[in-house]
């Protein structure tokens, strides 16, 4: 059942990836996004890792992904179109993605050889207990340095954001 | 094989019970709103109009499902099954009581217990924006788009109070499954006092309560803050262009999302299932009290009646009630009845409060309501927040 769900959500994931490229229209590809978010979020809650899923939901499937909607949306772009296109593209693009597809895996290799396979429902770190303990003693300077840097982004944000004042 | 049988029979049960609490919301919403405004509302179809949902799902059923030709089809038509399915999920995490026992099976009464089930709760409301959001813009109109960018902004906008609120009793009760946020609550001051998270020391949550009650009006687009449809500035605002059963979807999202987010609360500040007061006080008897008053006032009103078929159908009423009485009398049945009893009535209450707002308060400017949100609840929230925690902190 596990791994029959896992296929399914992975599938489903990579799909909406896809077709997030092939896309012509915005609208569509952010749907499609909001489509990955939420297989991986059913991924992260077949790990065991139950709060991580929602809070995966929660910040980018109904956060950053509804601001991206309502700023196509404000803009009102239409569907792109195709660009001029030359034959390096034509041919050279797919087996270009294969070969850095497989680049990546090989790096991820070295880097984090896996001793083990992973096994569905192992894991039983992820309750929301454990995870507040993790970020408020061992994790403290990271959580605390990223919450910094996304304050300094509001900060900017509004800055950039304000009316000039007339002097 | 047990647990598969009971889950089935408890998810119908529940789908059942909802979706006839959905349609005859839509009645008790025109009924209130009726006699606030000093009319009598829906009387024909059925005696005093009870028959009038069915009326309604047949009339919405028969109506032609027009789509027009310059919406973008595939959104168009997905928006308000996306809104009405996210919408409906939810019920499935609310705890209607505690565990009992049913020929011999231990279960709880409710369909799933998650560790996490606030957070799933939130994570479902959080992308039931796009119901709303899809369904505006695929119907290509200046008065849609405008709904919909409006619902998103202010919808965005009021997750961050609300979710505050919702984080603040979590402070007392120290866990995220709704049913131990409830287990939480029971018990008693003095001996009378409920210990719900509105009374419960070392600060009350009243000032939480407010803030939740304010963010869920805006959450669920209701009056003081419906924006999205505001009638006399963008026609019907987002589901402008729907007709038939995909208007009725749209409609009844928004109706499953008020009794959602009144279990919610109720769940979080009022004490879930748990009684008023204690058993030892009496109680247990408070429901067959108030439907044999039920009983008494419609068979007072059939003796008086001044058209013959009132004289039927109010002592008919009366009889119903007289058995419900009967049923809450018999101490077998109280471990099931008597928990969903109070959570029913203390969702009612909140429910009540919805249309009663609906039917007294203007409608907020734009502005108005966004500035409401940003310069005033936030700050509030917060605030509300830090002082519970220091408060909790000092405590323990």
């Amino acid at each position: 059942m596990d791994v029959f769900l896992f296929f399914l959500f992975a599938a489903v994931a990579v799909g909406c990836a896809i077709n997030l490229i092939l896309q012509k229209h915005p609208i569509s590809s952010a749907i499609s996004l909001i489509g990955v978010m939420v297989s991986i979020a059913v991924l992260y809650l077949l790990l065991g890792a139950e709060f991580i899923a929602a809070a995966q939901v929660i910040v980018y499937a109904g956060a950053i992904m509804v601001l991206f909607v309502f700023v196509i949306m404000l803009l009102n772009t239409g569907a792109e179109e195709d660009g001029p296109s030359n034959a390096m593209s034509n041919f050279l693009g797919v087996p270009l993605i294969f070969v850095m597809v497989g680049l990546v895996s090989y790096v991820m290799m070295q880097i984090a050889p896996s001793a083990q396979l992973v096994t569905f429902g192992s894991f039983t770190g992820g309750k929301a207990e454990d995870l507040g303990i993790l970020l408020f003693t061992k994790y403290l300077l990271p959580f605390e340095t990223t919450s910094v840097l996304i304050l300094i982004a509001i900060l900017g944000a509004v800055v950039l954001a304000m009316r000039e004042v007339d002097e | 094989m047990d647990f598969f049988l009971l889950t089935l029979v408890k998810a119908a049960i529940i789908a059942l019970i909802f979706l006839t609490t959905l349609a005859y919301l839509q009645l008790l919403e025109r009924k209130l709103l009726a006699h606030i405004q000093r009319r009598p509302g829906p009387y024909r179809v059925g005696p005093h109009g009870l028959l009038q949902p069915l009326a309604d799902v047949i009339k919405l059923m028969t109506k032609e499902d027009l789509v027009p030709p310059y919406v973008n089809r595939t959104y168009y038509v997905l928006a308000p099954f996306l809104a009405v399915f996210l919408a409906l999920i939810p019920i499935c995490l609310i705890p209607f009581g505690p565990q009992v026992e049913i020929f011999g099976i231990p279960t709880l009464m409710q369909l799933t217990d998650l560790p996490v089930g606030l957070v799933a709760l939130l994570a479902i409301s959080s992308i039931g924006v796009y119901g709303i959001a899809l369904g505006g813009w695929a119907s290509n109109n200046k008065y849609s788009l405008l709904g919909a960018l409006r619902s998103s902004a202010q919808m965005v906008s009021y997750e961050l109070p609300l979710t505050i609120a919702i984080a603040t009793p979590l402070l007392l009760a120290n866990s995220l499954s709704l049913q131990e946020i409830t287990q939480a609550q029971s018990g008693f001051y003095f001996g009378f006092l409920p210990r719900w998270h509105v009374f419960q020391m070392p600060w009350p949550q009243v000032v939480t309560f407010i803030i939740f009650v304010i963010a869920a009006f805006a959450e669920t687009n209701r009056l003081p803050f419906d924006m999205p449809e505001a009638e006399n500035e963008l026609v019907a605002g987002f589901h402008t262009e729907y007709s038939s059963m995909k208007f009725a979807g749209f409609f009844m999202a928004e109706y499953a999302n008020i009794v959602t987010i009144c279990s919610l609360g109720t769940v979080l500040f009022l004490g879930g299932y748990n009684p008023l007061f204690p058993p030892e006080l009496g109680s247990n008897y408070v429901p067959s009290l108030l439907f044999l008053f039920g009983a008494a006032v419609l068979f007072f009103h059939g003796a008086q009646a001044q058209r013959w078929r009132d004289k039927i159908t109010f002592p008919l009423f009366g009889v119903v009630f007289l058995g419900i009485t009967a049923l809450f009398f018999i101490p077998m049945l109280w471990p099931y009845l008597l928990p969903v009893f109070w959570f029913a009535l203390k969702a009612g209450m909140m429910i009540f409060l919805f249309i009663w707002v609906r039917g007294t308060l203007p409608r907020f400017r734009y502005d108005q309501l966004m500035s409401f949100a940003w310069k005033f609840l936030f700050p509030v929230a917060l605030l509300n927040l830090i002082i519970t925690s220091g408060l909790v902190a000092a405590v323990s």
